[in-house]
């Protein structure tokens, strides 16, 4: 149980990050961590107390095997984080060049 | 799985084919780009028509990739909702890439453009059609990827700003949708939509099904810019080149947002009072707030971006009744909003490509130097207000009766005042833009080129018959399967399962 509820603390890290960080950089490392913690979460919800790695054989009988369809899964979502951060880290490149600054509160000519 | 069904992967096929030839030969072929643009939109859309005839006839359709058996494999399933998804997003993809032909000609690199374009259909057709929770999530991601791009194309400070708000908040509303959706899995132990319902019927309601609602409210409302959610929206929408607004307002919205929920929360965990009672209060609030916060703005773009959420509210208070008439309506005014918001965004990207101003208080008199843009903007204002016959007065009038037969009195009254809300902020942006008098710095303005004036003449055309859609015979094939498909709740399992044989 504990372990579900340090990935929750890694998730609320993540969103604390997102949403107080005035810098650039730190939401996009929040925006990381709370990915990581989905990501996390996921393979804890299909792991099985002292299982074995899913290779199905002839001779082995089929009993307290790790879920390998999250594994799986997981793999595409840290792809598509990749590309999410990628873009950020990008945008944010092109945001100081033209703004100077990381800093959120100084960026905010769109109002209204 | 009989032989039309190979017609469904290719709605994904064909747009990423057309993205990734775009990319690897739009670089040295300079006309390229353009042709592969309208051309595969133009397939997509014809494929699209012909699926309404296939399931007028043939009833759902399922396609499982791979040939792996449901529910072991990824299904793609194609019945009436789907449809006209897919009608809705091919054809405004379609004149849009007909209209960024002459737009897009002020940026550089339209191959990047077209690319990005391809890929978002790609994704949007992508989470329409499929019939598998992940692949939802994952063709969820490559529409808002892609879109994210879009958003910045332009590169300067406010696009860049922009983008990077829409970027960050969606990508939290992606980790809601991802974290519902490994509850979901670790709860009923199946990917596929159809099992995942059966599964979720045979247990009884629990605390978990309760808390995968929160989690995909929060996570598909930002994606549709429900009212707590809505803050990336009038920043993202303006800063977009115009046909990219028309697509993200008209289209983008709809598919990620107000679809998926629809399917998540009708077919999948099965709509109960309160949940209905939550969509259309957040309908409602956005309808409301949305109207208000548009009435005070001068930034043409701005001002339509508020009212894409105001609009975003009365679809969402029509299918959150719950009842056969609402559905219809909201289903209704989905249509026709992406027809007439996108026609909107077109005429002002068409203003500011002959202007080079958003600022209402700058224009005035352009009716006289460019009749055709002012003359299909007046078509749009008056669909979007609901004023008779253009299509938007029926839809609204659709939702305005289901209300009150629903006796929702109260929702009614509110649809009500949020529509002249809008009459009054539309006769503001004619009053200021296209009437009154010419002012002298824009005599020498000119009316935009001929394919962006094409493509604003046809949706104009439809905003005025789009009425027909409700004629009994049109409406047997277009309108009312979509919204059946949402009447049968989570009996969408069975009809799925025997489509598969």
């Amino acid at each position: 149980m504990i372990i579900y509820l340090l990935c929750l603390i890694l998730f609320c890290c993540g969103l604390y990050c997102i949403l107080r960080k005035r810098n650039i950089i730190k939401i996009i490392l929040g925006i990381i961590i709370a990915e990581y913690a989905v990501n996390l979460f996921f393979i804890l919800v299909a792991y099985r107390m002292e299982g074995r790695s899913p290779i199905l054989s002839s001779e082995v009988e089929i009993v307290n095997m790790v879920d390998p369809l999250p594994q799986a899964l997981v793999l595409t979502a840290i792809v598509i984080g990749l590309a999410t951060t990628t873009l950020l880290v990008a945008l944010a490149m092109r945001i100081y060049e033209k703004y100077k600054t990381f800093d959120i509160t100084k960026i905010k000519e769109l109002r209204g | 799985m009989t032989a039309t069904s190979n017609i469904l992967p290719l709605f994904v096929g064909i747009s990423l084919a057309g993205a990734f030839l775009t990319s690897i030969v739009g670089k040295k072929l300079k006309w390229l780009p353009d042709l592969m643009g309208s051309l595969t939109t133009l397939i997509l859309l014809g494929l699209s028509l012909i699926t309404v005839r296939i399931v007028a006839t043939q009833g759902i359709l399922v396609y499982s990739v791979g040939g792996w058996k449901l529910p072991i494999g990824i299904a793609l399933v194609l019945d009436g909702l789907t449809v006209f998804m897919l009608v809705t997003v091919n054809l405004m993809a379609f004149f849009i890439a007909i209209y960024s032909i002459n737009y897009m000609e002020k940026f550089t690199s339209k191959w990047k453009f077209y690319t990005l374009f391809l890929l978002m259909v790609a994704g949007m057709n992508g989470v329409v059609i499929t019939g598998d929770m992940f692949n939802l999530f994952v063709f969820l991601e490559i529409a808002s990827v892609a879109s994210y791009a879009l958003v910045a194309f332009g590169t300067e400070r406010h696009e860049l700003e922009a983008a990077f708000k829409y970027t960050v908040m969606s990508i939290v509303g992606s980790l809601f949708v991802l974290l519902g959706i490994v509850f979901l899995y670790s709860y009923t132990s199946t990917l596929n939509m159809a099992d995942m319902a059966n599964i979720l019927a045979q247990k009884s309601a629990s605390n978990i099904t309760i808390m995968v609602s929160v989690l995909f409210i929060m996570g598909f409302g930002l994606k549709a810019a429900l009212v707590p959610f809505h803050a990336w929206l009038p920043d993202a929408h303006p800063s977009a080149p115009a046909p990219i607004s028309a697509m993200l307002s008209g289209v983008l919205i709809k598919s990620l947002g107000v679809y998926t929920l629809c399917r998540v929360f009708y077919n999948v965990i099965g709509i109960n009072s309160s949940l209905s009672l939550i969509l259309m209060v957040l309908g409602t609030l956005s309808m409301v707030i949305g109207v208000f916060l548009a009435i005070g703005q001068w930034d043409f773009k701005r001002l339509l971006a508020y009212h894409s959420i105001s609009q975003i509210g009365y679809v969402i208070l029509g299918i959150g009744l719950g009842t056969p008439l609402g559905m219809i309506g909201g289903l209704f005014h989905l249509f026709n909003h992406s027809v007439f918001k996108s026609l909107l965004f077109l005429n002002s990207g068409a203003v500011e490509y002959a202007t080079g101003t958003r600022d209402l208080q700058k224009m005035g008199g352009l009716m006289t130097k460019m009749p055709i843009t002012g003359t299909t903007s007046l078509v749009a204002s008056m669909s979007i207000a609901g004023i008779p016959p253009f299509n938007g007065f029926w839809s609204k009038l659709i939702i305005i009766i289901a209300c009150v037969q629903a006796n929702r009195l109260g929702y009614a009254f509110w649809a009500v005042l949020a529509s002249i809300l809008t009459l009054a902020s539309f006769m503001k942006v004619m009053k200021y833009a296209f009437f009154g008098k010419l002012r002298e710095k824009w005599n020498k303005v000119e009316e935009v080129p001929v394919f962006m004036k094409l493509s604003m003449v046809i949706l104009a055309l439809i905003c005025v018959v789009g009425g027909v859609l409700l004629i009994y015979n049109i409406n047997e094939v277009f309108l009312k399967p979509a919204s059946d498909v949402l009447l049968e709740g989570t009996k969408y399992a069975d009809i799925v399962f025997k489509g598969i044989q």
